[in-house]
């Protein structure tokens, strides 16, 4: 059998969130390898597990979402960042984007809509290896 | 925004979240302005301070049984004190959050505080009213405190 594709790490202050985002993970290319509960404790993990895939809030204590994000970019310009917030206006997901997140997510969201987001990062990436290979 | 536009973005966001996270549609009652004295809390209580543009805050309060049943629609396992603590924040933070689709990103919220016990009183600044908005869902009833300047 062929190893998941991708490793995710999921960073949230909220156990339930971060449990519900685990549990409803359904795509085989995709295997849970760690949670963080802020930002500090995300990069601590990213360089012991090597994520490829992240799913992260943006208000958190100690370190927030999008300091996170722009440092996780900054080690991995690859690595696959969903930002999932409750945070609904228009111009946190455009900054979320600027710092290097790949897609957004808002709070409340259903099992469906989850994975929906993730099929369509990897899908993504997929997309853009399939494209870089061939240039 | 008027008073009345500002309460249905609550309101709104309250019936898209139990839609969406427990799948069980909720009613919001007719909100109320706590005139003559401050609304008292359920056994828990997530707490957002909102500063920025507005300032104030945000609190969510419900009983014990309902975030338990909460969890359970969730298909969450673990009913203990600590994530019933991490719920009822979580519902704060999300109904806060949600709302800067309308009050702007100069909205801005902490991180959740969480109070524990039935009866407790908010704390926020005297010449000010909360507006309360009840909140029925299955056979519980909880609210939403909405204290802004």
């Amino acid at each position: 059998m062929q190893a998941p594709a991708h490793r995710l790490l999921i960073v949230d202050d909220s156990n339930v969130i971060r449990r519900r985002i685990e549990r409803a993970n359904d795509l085989p290319e995709i295997q849970f390898v760690g949670a963080a509960r802020n930002g500090v404790e995300a990069l601590s993990l990213h360089a012991e597990l090597k994520p490829t895939l992240v799913t992260m809030d943006l208000t958190m204590p100690e370190m927030d979402g999008g300091e996170c994000v722009a440092q996780l970019v900054a080690r991995d310009p690859e690595i696959l960042i969903l930002v999932i917030s409750a945070l609904a206006d228009k111009l946190t997901a455009i900054e979320a984007l600027e710092r290097g997140a790949s897609g957004f997510l808002c709070k409340p969201f259903t099992d469906l809509q989850l994975n929906e987001a993730l099929r369509k990062l990897i899908g993504g990436s997929a997309q853009a290896l399939a494209a870089g290979a061939a240039r | 925004m008027s008073l009345e536009a500002e309460i249905g973005v609550f309101v709104a966001g309250v019936l898209h979240y139990f839609g969406t996270t427990v799948q069980q549609v909720a009613q919001c009652g007719t909100p109320h302005l706590a005139l003559s004295e401050r609304p008292e809390t359920g056994d828990y209580t997530g707490v957002i301070q909102v500063s920025g543009k507005r300032s104030g805050l945000v609190a969510f309060t419900a009983p014990k049984s309902m975030l338990s049943v909460m969890l359970m629609r969730m298909q969450e396992t673990d009913m203990s004190h600590e994530n019933l603590c991490d719920l009822v924040g979580e519902i704060a933070n999300t109904l806060s959050g949600n709302a800067r689709r309308d009050f702007g990103h100069q909205f801005q919220i902490s991180v959740p505080a969480v109070l524990t016990g039935r009866g407790g009183q908010l704390d926020y600044p005297q010449e000010t009213h909360a507006m309360v908005i009840p909140i029925a869902w299955r056979n519980y009833n909880a609210r939403l405190i909405v204290c802004l300047n």
